[in-house]
């Protein structure tokens, strides 16, 4: 293939893993944000998405489009309520202090990641795309759903984006973020408002994992790449920041895509890392980040 | 006549360090109650704790009657009182607009509140969509005190209005505190510098070490002004 259309495809999976990766990180970004919380089982809630996609795709059989919507819809309610029963079982106990709520949710990667190998086993199993649609560019085809996924994180991040700036609840969690003690003495009940945050974040990752998962197949490992790139983003974005997470996100979607087209995945790790001790040398904040107050 | 506000025996910690001790305090309807005391002698910690973001270990804080005592902070505002913080606090990032529906949405008021409102501070319709981060500090000042009003108080919580204002300013949020009082509501002001409230004041309450020592009324004050001396360490 010449280097032209070999760039498009490679930016084209760039692109794929960006539009993943942003809703992954807003997620984490959002829990961060918010309540100050480092989720370090955040990636194993995108797996536990992903696995619960494989089951319900699985129990319903048929048509695979039927399976992939219901697995769309329960997968991260799902998800959402297992993260909402870990913040009210564990982080609300250790009074949301940023070390402890550290250690918790190592342990809950454990758990998690562990309950998947006992039930769901060490194999990765396929989840097969609603639709196979092939769409023939001049040079070559690409698959249609892979442009869907690309098209589905975009119409998901302006809806987050509507909802942030336009709507009570995101300017309930804007307060909430920005100074709590005064968020509650004007009635935000903080507490309601980090369990709805914990659970959001915690469902973004899920949906971020049953659209890659017709794709990238699931496994109980599969938690840790997204976790690491995650944090990744939200370091260069800047946190809290949705358009930095998306720009980040974009990114090192695209350099890796590329990268590891052209050279070597490990190379494109190397650069990713490398980009994010400069952004902490010269911009801690991040790059749309806000120095705090 | 029922009071406003009643705080009784009211002990408080800062983790281990008691911050209260046994603090007692009566707001009359209508009037403003001024709270002068050193730094750190616990005048802050009162409006917290009247707030719930401070836990009362001891005591009892009663709005008209009804128990506000151990309330989730969430709840207190709902109850009717607003809260000018020190510094002010507004959500900086946020729009003027904005900060004002969050005060509104406390007891969920709507057009009309925001309208009286900013009747009273008509320089804020002008900067509606401008980031409240970026008014100067005079306006700050209005904001929060127009933000706490959205909530539509019958007591209204005050931690240093005027500090780092210039005169103007601090004019113009006398004024305001004055307005406030014609219209029936119940002001407890903190203030380090007692020049700042003679004018405003009904009563002042002296605060020291958490307790409170003293309560005089204005003409007192005006006619033998030593407990300033006593408490404040200037006159």
């Amino acid at each position: 293939m010449a280097f032209g259309p070999h760039l498009l495809l490679a930016v084209l999976e760039g692109l794929v893993t960006s539009a993943v990766l942003a809703l992954t990180a807003l997620g984490l970004s959002l829990v961060f944000g918010v309540m100050r919380v480092v989720n370090v089982a955040h990636g194993e809630l995108f797996m536990l998405g992903a696995v619960l996609a494989w089951a319900i795709t699985t129990s319903i059989g048929g048509n695979p489009a039927i399976g992939f919507i219901a697995a769309l819809l329960l997968a991260p309610l799902i998800v959402g309520a297992v993260a909402l029963a870990a913040e009210r079982l564990v982080l609300r106990k250790v009074n949301y202090d940023p070390e402890a709520t550290i250690v918790a949710t190592i342990g809950l990667l454990y758990i998690i990641q562990q309950l998947a190998l006992t039930f769901y086993g060490a194999d990765a199993r396929p989840v097969l795309p609603p639709f196979n649609v092939r769409i023939s560019l001049p040079w070559f085809g690409y698959s249609g759903y892979k442009l869907s996924i690309i098209a589905a994180s975009a119409l998901l991040l302006v809806i987050s984006w509507l909802v942030m700036t336009r709507t009570k609840a995101g300017l309930i969690m804007r307060a909430t973020q920005y100074d709590r003690e005064t968020a509650q003495a004007f009635g935000i009940p903080v507490d309601r408002v980090y369990a709805g945050v914990f659970a959001l974040g915690a469902m973004l990752a899920a949906i971020a994992a049953v659209l890659i998962v017709p794709i990238s197949q699931a496994h109980y490992l599969m938690g840790q790449d997204p976790l690491l790139l995650s944090f990744i983003v939200v370091i260069i974005g800047g946190l809290g920041s949705l358009r930095g997470t998306v720009v980040a996100a974009v990114l090192i979607g695209v350099s890796d895509g590329v990268i590891s087209v052209f050279f070597s995945p490990t190379l494109a790790k190397m650069i990713a890392t490398l980009l994010v001790a400069m952004v902490l040398v010269f911009r801690p904040q991040g790059l749309f980040g806000r120095t705090a107050r | 006549m029922i009071d406003a506000l009643t705080v009784s025996g009211l002990d408080c910690f800062y983790g281990e360090v008691q911050v209260l001790h046994g603090l007692d305090l009566t707001l009359r309807q209508g009037e403003v109650l001024c709270l002068l005391g050193r730094n750190g002698a616990g005048k802050t910690t009162t409006l917290k704790a009247i707030m719930g973001l401070v836990p009362a270990r001891q005591g009892s804080i009663k709005l008209s009657g009804i128990d506000l005592t151990g309330l989730p902070a969430h709840e207190v505002p709902k109850a009717g009182i607003a809260y000018v913080p020190q510094g002010r606090r507004l959500f900086a990032e946020m729009t003027v607009a904005e900060n004002l529906e969050i005060g509104l949405n406390t007891r969920r008021k709507g057009r009309a509140t925001r309208e009286t409102v900013l009747e009273m501070f008509p320089l804020l319709r002008e900067r509606l969509k401008q980031r409240s981060g970026t008014l100067s500090g005079g306006e700050q000042q209005m904001l929060a005190m127009a933000r706490a009003l959205c909530v539509e108080p019958q007591v209204l919580l005050l931690d240093e209005p005027t500090e780092g204002l210039m005169p103007s300013m601090i004019q113009k949020i006398r004024e305001a505190i004055s307005q406030l009082r014609q219209r029936g509501v119940s002001t407890i002001l903190v203030e380090q510098r007692v020049d700042a409230i003679l004018s405003v004041a009904d009563r002042v309450s002296f605060i020291e070490n958490g307790r409170n020592r003293e309560t005089l009324e204005i003409e007192q004050l005006r006619a033998d002004p030593s407990a300033v001396k006593r408490y404040v360490g200037v006159g």
